[in-house]
């Protein structure tokens, strides 16, 4: 049981019910504010650079890219993966603090899944626009067919990665959207919109609350919990296979695994941070997300920064304890020394020491401090995967074939493209959706108060 | 400020004024959107424009189909000829006086393939990447289409009529006619020249070469007389370095450029194989300022300002004389202490050659009295069979100028010679053309000379042609058209014959010609149709005979006397390229592409600038010099002579075609001239960094050093003579440690595989051209190599060692290494790279979906992906954008669309192809059979492909010798490909 006293207040602010409701739903029932058109303008204009650039890639081809022949994959392979990191932060976020019964979670989890569903959506545009022929990518599906039948190959960490990342993005997204419809039944029932009444009505599902539905609701949390608390562990185990199978040194190791899982968590909950110090400051949802659960996701990210650290010094270690001379030179000439040693440093100062600058309550407790080491971590798991990817490729066996890296406008328009279109997905989840799961906040609503017969299963306090 | 009104409304409320105008305006407006005019109305004539006009639209679209291309089979099938099968013709190649003996693969009519012959005593089956790349020559479209006057197409009979009156007219006013021509080897077309002076009186023939020999042919002419006695040519001795210990080369880079290189290729590799039991090797020394293909491979090498060869080969020239009792020369002072070179060569003599490539007539005295000492004539330096591909003598062409100028030569006839670009003083060429009451090019495609000539009587290309040729003397070899001309183009030998009145079929003159001159020379058959037949499908007529030539030390004192001192201060070397040659080739993308042997640079020349001089200097990769007023990308050349720079010839063309106009800078304007022997280098030059300016290089290797890892694996002999194995002791260690949880691979059948044997790789590039041609491989242009993207299947790379002023370097050829245990396979999601039954790894391009995941896990990086589309596409304007370039392709291989990976497929259509036949036949095939492209025509024997299931194929040998390791065998990756290792002879 959560101890208030000890823990301190869920919700701030003495809150009946119906205030709850109101106050989640303000956003959706108020005019938009100007700076959400400015800010939408901003992400429509950068995806509109990366739909540029994808028009480009499509119709002349990869070229336009600045891989080579000896470093084949580039920032795509680090965007790809730098998204899928943070697109796993909204289900761990939901999955682990459910099983760990961390009732703080419910202020938070809704934003957190939404952010997973768009990062997934980001993630999936770059191993597609990466294939040289993005339009035979059925190919990867194995299906039936007349050339023999000719299937995929089983043996590839590609076929695995895409099913992996097919399966996630399917049941996050069904997580997602079941766990709204409660909310959505609540804007159906409060709107004086005719149009968000029928479009919000379709999405509830004709959802009256009743106690049979509840129970339904429940059980249905629990089996796609259950089923996406193994996707979270397997998607990005399955994302490491991509490099840990392979033969290049920095890439074939054991530790890859386990250390992506963290990594990708990590980079999730820095990105929840960066989102949920947004909503804060947006929309004065303070009283919902107090200085309480920035708090709770910073310790969890100085834990997470020391697993990171020490994975860091892991691998570096190792390399020397193989004795392979491949091996070593990737770490100790071109990570730590030589000209890649920028993004090894970037990522170990942002990952493994700026966060444990959350030990200190003071920190904790600056919302603008949180807020731009969020943002530092999550261009320390950007470095990260760009030495995973470039560092170990440009300089691999055979010297003659080394061979340098540098992106070129098209692809980092296509990264900015993404970008924009993160933001304006979480723009339109803020505008669109409540950003906080009514339903789940009520029940946690208790906590604070003993207006015990504002808890009767079924009793609706708001008009 | 006053207010004006335009009426009384206005004045009292001039806002609501405005906003009746507004209002107004409005209503018309909508009233024209609506409709509602009664004119505004559609009428029938309106509609049924629009119905019209529709139909017709959409039935324009809808008839959009791709065109049909139609395949005719034939109706009257010729004999010889059956579809989808290619047939072979012998023939010859001599182009900027590079001489081959090749086999042309003709695929329904289309040369597709150059091959060497290996039936020739010449090139013995071997090519140079320039003969490899001369089929796409033929499907130039620079060619010129037809005959011109002016830049007027004009009919050849027109064209015939013109020229002979005009020869007429000088004839008859004594004017002086002047066929200017590349060195003529061809017996029958000297005939004809001969035959068309003789009826044009007054006319001179000069023979030109950009790229002169003039000093060693003086020298010998001196030194020996000429070889036929009624004859001005003067000689080039035949060097057998087959039969040599000892080669001392003062800058000849005989290996890449000088003279004959694929024949020396071959004897040089043949003296430096160590396998079957030989263990003694030639050792190489070399002299020379830039790092040359010849010097990169020297056992030990002598970076030296090329002011400083003369007196070193005059030292050397008194130490040979000081123990052979010769007359000790006086004269400048040696740089360099030759007594152990000197020891050597006394070793071993008559087994030796001591060559130069300076154009200098004293010190190719000196080197003649040198190997006259060492008692090399007769023995390695062979005199019965004398080079002739290089007749050119400076000072003709001097005069040729001279007369020009001064109004002398008034018919000009210029025949595969380009003096405007690469003479020192084509600019005076330039001008002084334009004196002439008649100039005539028979040029085949434009340059900068045929540009300024009155009239374009272009040339049939080799392919096209009747020929015959003399390389050597008393070695023949005939030429036969593969393609009837694709243009309107017509042999000079042909236009000739009609000038003089004869019958202009050149065939049968040449026919009769061999009848007359070469029939008797033989004593096989007494049928002339049997002796043509035999001839002409064997490609080569060789005889044999003596040389009565005396070697006669006059003038070497005073040679000796005249060679000049070193002098301070920088110089430039100026060199021929191993890819671009002298130039002509300029317009050949895929020589273009060719990354030089040791620099590792395509599409442009470069300032190649010593270590020490850059980093004193602040010099890098891609500064810009300025040198003597030339701008020149910098490149910082490890082995580059102290003071020294070295910039190739044959770029910097203006009229070449789409492809070499403008690639590079041209240094013949740099060329001097001393003693009347022009001279490849420059003293005393003036460098001045450009500040901030910068040239970007394509450059496709860009790390040098091997990093201690076992690559290239080396030994010296003395070390190999003890123990085989040396330099090769991890092999042991690295197969002791193999374990596997997975079953061995299982062949039944074939396992084909393949050797390279580092010691016999000179890192010529002939397989990387080779390859290109047999397997449809694009060419990517400037932009894309410098962006790391080059697609050729076979790379050589090039490793340097120790002292990086005067580096040790290997070679090493990398292709796909078709390991048994291969890394790309297990990584493709879609299956699209399986591997084959008989050990291949193949890729099936159709499935490909281009992850690129395969090049990625390659640990040898030879995988290779169409980043582009690079046929049929507008930016990659090569040889691939037109129907004519395409026509090259081979169509056993399939042409990659963009988004595919592709790499070696060890010329799985050659293996296809025996097999088949084999099957057939009913029998095995037989070890050699199959031979993939770049094995075929090594001109240094280094690669070998068969079958490793046969225990007695000459790969299973290899695979068996101690020197056999494979590259990252430590990576368990079990590659069908082997590397024997490099040894040096270095142990003097």
């Amino acid at each position: 049981m959560y101890k208030t006293a000890i823990r301190g207040k869920l919700i701030d602010g003495e809150k009946s019910l119906s205030q709850i409701s109101h106050e989640i739903l303000a956003p959706i029932d108020a005019k938009t504010p100007k700076w959400w058109y400015v800010a939408m303008g901003i992400s429509l204009a950068m995806l509109a650079l990366g739909v540029k650039s994808i028009y480009i890639t499509l119709t002349q081809g990869i070229g336009t890219w600045g891989v080579n022949s000896t470093v084949a994959w580039g920032w795509e392979i680090i965007n790809f993966v730098w998204w899928i990191g943070i697109g796993h932060a909204g289900t761990a976020f939901s999955i682990f603090l459910l099983i760990l019964r961390q009732k703080w979670r419910t202020a938070i989890n809704r934003a957190a899944e939404a952010m997973t569903v768009v990062a997934v959506f980001c993630a999936a545009l770059f191993p597609l626009m990466h294939m040289g022929r993005p339009w035979l990518f059925f190919y990867i599906f194995p299906y039936p067919n007349t050339r023999g039948p000719l299937w995929v190959n089983f043996n590839s960490p590609l076929f695995w990665d895409f099913m992996a990342i097919s399966a996630y993005l399917l049941i996050s997204a069904s997580f997602w959207y079941f766990g709204m419809v409660p909310d959505f039944a609540t804007i159906r029932d409060t709107t004086k919109s005719k149009i968000k009444k029928a479009v919000y009505g379709f999405f509830a599902f004709g959802w009256v609350g009743s106690s049979r539905e509840w129970l339904r609701y429940e059980g249905l949390a629990f089996v796609l919990g259950g089923i996406a608390a193994v996707l979270v562990v397997s998607v990005h185990s399955i994302v490491s296979t991509d490099f840990a199978v392979s033969i290049e040194p920095g890439w074939h190791t054991t530790l890859f695994p386990p250390y992506f899982v963290v990594g990708a968590i990590f980079s999730g909950f820095a990105m929840v941070l960066t989102l949920v110090t947004l909503m804060k400051k947006l929309y004065k949802m303070g009283d919902f997300i107090t200085e309480n659960h920035v708090d709770a996701v910073c310790r969890i990210l100085v834990f997470i920064s020391l697993i990171m650290g020490t994975a860091y010094i892991t691998e570096i270690f190792i390399a020397w304890y193989s004795g392979s001379e491949y091996e070593m030179y990737t770490f100790f000439k071109n990570r730590i020394t030589g000209e890649y040693a920028i993004q090894f440093w970037g990522m170990f100062i942002f990952n493994a020491l700026l966060p444990q600058l959350f030990w200190s309550r003071k920190v904790r407790r600056n919302l603008w401090v949180v807020f731009v080491i969020s943002l530092f971590i999550n261009l320390g798991m950007w470095f990260e995967r760009f030495n995973i990817v470039v560092t170990s490729l440009s300089k691999n066996y055979l010297p003659a074939s080394w061979a340098e890296y540098h992106p070129t406008f098209v692809e980092i328009g296509f990264f900015i493209g993404t970008l924009g279109m993160f933001s304006a997905g979480v723009l339109l989840f803020f505008r669109y959706i409540p950003q906080i799961a009514i339903a789940e906040v009520k029940m946690i609503s208790k906590y604070n108060t003993q207006q015990s017969d504002h808890l009767k299963p079924g009793h609706h306090d708001y008009e | 400020m006053k207010t004006y009104w335009r009426s009384i409304e206005e004045l009292s409320n001039p806002k609501e004024l405005r906003r009746e105008e507004v209002r107004e305006e409005a209503k018309q407006k909508s009233m024209l959107m609506r409709g509602d005019n009664e004119l505004n109305a559609a009428s029938r004539r309106d509609f049924l424009k629009t119905f019209g006009f529709g139909i017709a639209a959409a039935s324009i679209v809808a008839s959009c189909k791709r065109p049909v291309d139609k395949a005719i089979p034939y109706l009257v099938k010729p004999d010889e000829i059956n579809p989808g099968t290619a047939n072979y013709y012998a023939s010859s190649y001599f182009e900027g006086n590079e001489y081959g003996s090749i086999i042309v693969k003709v695929r329904d009519g289309r040369p597709i393939k150059i091959e060497g012959n290996e039936l020739s005593s010449i090139s013995q089956g071997g090519t140079s990447a320039r003969i490899q790349a001369s089929v796409l020559n033929l499907y130039d479209d620079a060619r010129f289409k037809g005959p011109s006057k002016m830049g007027e197409e004009i009919t050849w009979e027109k064209a015939d009529d013109e020229i002979i009156s005009q020869l007429g007219k000088i004839k008859a006013l004594g004017g002086k006619v002047v066929l200017l021509s590349s060195t003529v080897i061809s017996p029958t077309t000297k005939e004809i020249i001969r035959k068309f002076a003789e009826k044009q009186t007054n006319t001179e023939w000069i023979q030109y070469d950009p790229v002169s020999a003039s000093g060693i042919l003086l020298a010998n002419l001196n030194s020996f007389g000429t070889f036929v006695p009624d004859s001005q040519a003067a000689i080039i001795p035949d060097y057998r370095f087959n039969k040599a210990k000892v080669v001392v080369s003062f800058g000849a880079d005989f290996l890449g450029s000088w003279l004959s290189t694929v024949e020396y290729t071959k004897g040089y590799t043949a003296t430096r194989q160590l396998q079957n039991g030989r263990n003694e090797m030639l050792r190489h020394y070399q002299f020379e300022s830039g790092l040359t293909l010849t010097g990169s491979n020297a056992d030990i090498r002598f970076p030296i300002k090329p002011s400083e060869e003369g007196a070193i080969v005059l030292a050397l020239y008194n130490a040979v004389a000081k123990v052979k009792g010769g007359q000790v020369l006086s004269g400048a002072q040696s740089s360099v202490d030759i007594t152990e070179l000197a020891k050597d060569l006394l070793e071993n003599e008559k087994q030796s050659i001591v060559i130069s490539g300076s154009n200098d007539v004293n010190v190719q005295l000196l080197i003649n009295g040198i190997n006259q000492m060492l008692g090399n004539y007769g023995q390695t330096i062979g005199l019965e069979n004398p080079l002739m591909t290089k007749q050119g003598i400076d000072q003709h062409t001097d005069r040729l100028l001279a007369d020009l100028k001064a109004g002398k030569v008034k018919g000009l006839l210029v025949w595969n010679a380009n003096p405007v670009y690469d003479h020192p003083k084509g600019k005076e060429f330039a001008e002084a053309i334009k004196k002439t009451d008649l100039c005539v090019s028979f040029s085949e495609r434009p340059d900068e000379t045929t540009a300024l000539c009155h009239f374009v009587l272009p040339e049939s290309n080799f392919l096209e042609s009747w020929n015959d040729l003399e390389p050597k003397a008393g070695i023949y070899s005939l030429s036969q058209p593969v393609i009837a001309p694709i243009f309107n183009s017509r042999q000079p030998q042909a236009t000739l014959l009609k000038w003089i009145g004869a019958e202009n079929n050149y065939r049968d003159y040449l026919k009769n010609f061999w009848k007359e001159n070469q029939f008797p020379k033989q004593k096989n058959t007494t049928d002339f149709r049997q002796f043509w037949n035999t001839a002409l499908q064997n490609g080569v007529f060789e005889t044999v005979q003596e040389s009565k030539l005396v070697y006669s030390p006059e003038g070497l004192s005073q040679a000796a006397s005249l060679i000049k001192p070193s002098v301070a201060g920088l110089e430039v070397a100026i060199y021929e390229s191993v890819g671009i040659g002298n130039g002509k080739f300029a317009n050949n993308p895929w020589l273009q592409e060719l990354p030089d042997p040791v620099a590792k640079i395509s599409w442009d020349n470069f300032a190649a600038v010593p270590v020490i001089y850059a980093a004193e200097n602040g010099l890098k990769n891609e500064d810009v010099i300025l040198v003597n007023g030339l701008e020149l990308p910098v490149f910082v050349q490890p082995g580059q002579a102290k003071d020294t720079i070295s910039v190739a010839l044959g770029y910097g063309r203006k009229i070449a075609g789409k492809v070499g106009d403008n690639t590079g800078s041209n240094l013949y304007p740099f060329v001097g001239i001393e003693n009347g022997t022009r001279q490849y280098f420059l003293t005393s030059a003036k460098i001045k960094k450009v500040p901030g300016k910068i040239f970007e290089l394509a450059i496709s290797q860009t790390h040098n050093s091997m990093e201690g890892r076992p690559i290239v694996r080396e030994t010296t002999l003395d070390e190999y003579i003890k123990n085989p194995v040396s330099g090769n002791e991890m092999k042991a260690e690295n197969e002791s440690k193999s374990v596997t949880l997975y079953e061995a691979p299982v062949y039944n059948g074939h396992h084909w595989g393949m050797a390279v044997d580092l010691n016999s790789c000179t890192g010529c590039g002939n397989c990387a051209i080779a390859c290109q041609a047999e397997n449809n491989i694009q060419v990517i242009g400037k932009e894309q190599v410098r962006n790391r993207r080059i697609m050729h299947w076979i790379r050589i790379d090039r490793y340097y060692s120790e002292n990086p002023e005067n580096p040790k370097v290997s070679f090493q050829p990398v292709m796909c290494q078709h390991c048994g245990n291969a890394p790309c396979e297990n990584v493709c999601p879609v299956a699209a790279t399986p591997h084959s039954e008989e050990g291949l790894n193949q890729m099936a391009y159709n499935r490909c979906v281009g992850t690129k995941y395969c090049v990625n896990n390659c640990p040898y990086k030879v995988r290779r992906f169409n980043w582009f589309q690079y046929v049929k596409n507008d930016k990659f304007d090569f040889a691939s954008n037109s129907d004519l370039g395409r026509m090259v392709l081979n169509p056993d291989v399939t042409v990659r669309s963009r988004g595919v990976v592709e790499k070696c497929s060890m010329c799985v259509q050659r293996i296809q192809e025996k097999k088949q036949l084999a099957k057939l036949e009913g029998r095995a095939i037989a070890d050699g059979e199959i031979k993939t492209a770049c094995s075929q025509s090594c001109p240094g024997n280094a690669i070998v492909f068969g079958d490793l299931e046969d225990p007695e194929s000459r790969i299973s040998k290899l695979f068996k010798d101690q020197r056999n390791y494979h590259l990252l065998e430590e990576l368990h990756t079990l590659p069908s490909v082997a590397y024997l290792t490099k040894v040096r002879n270095t142990n003097a």
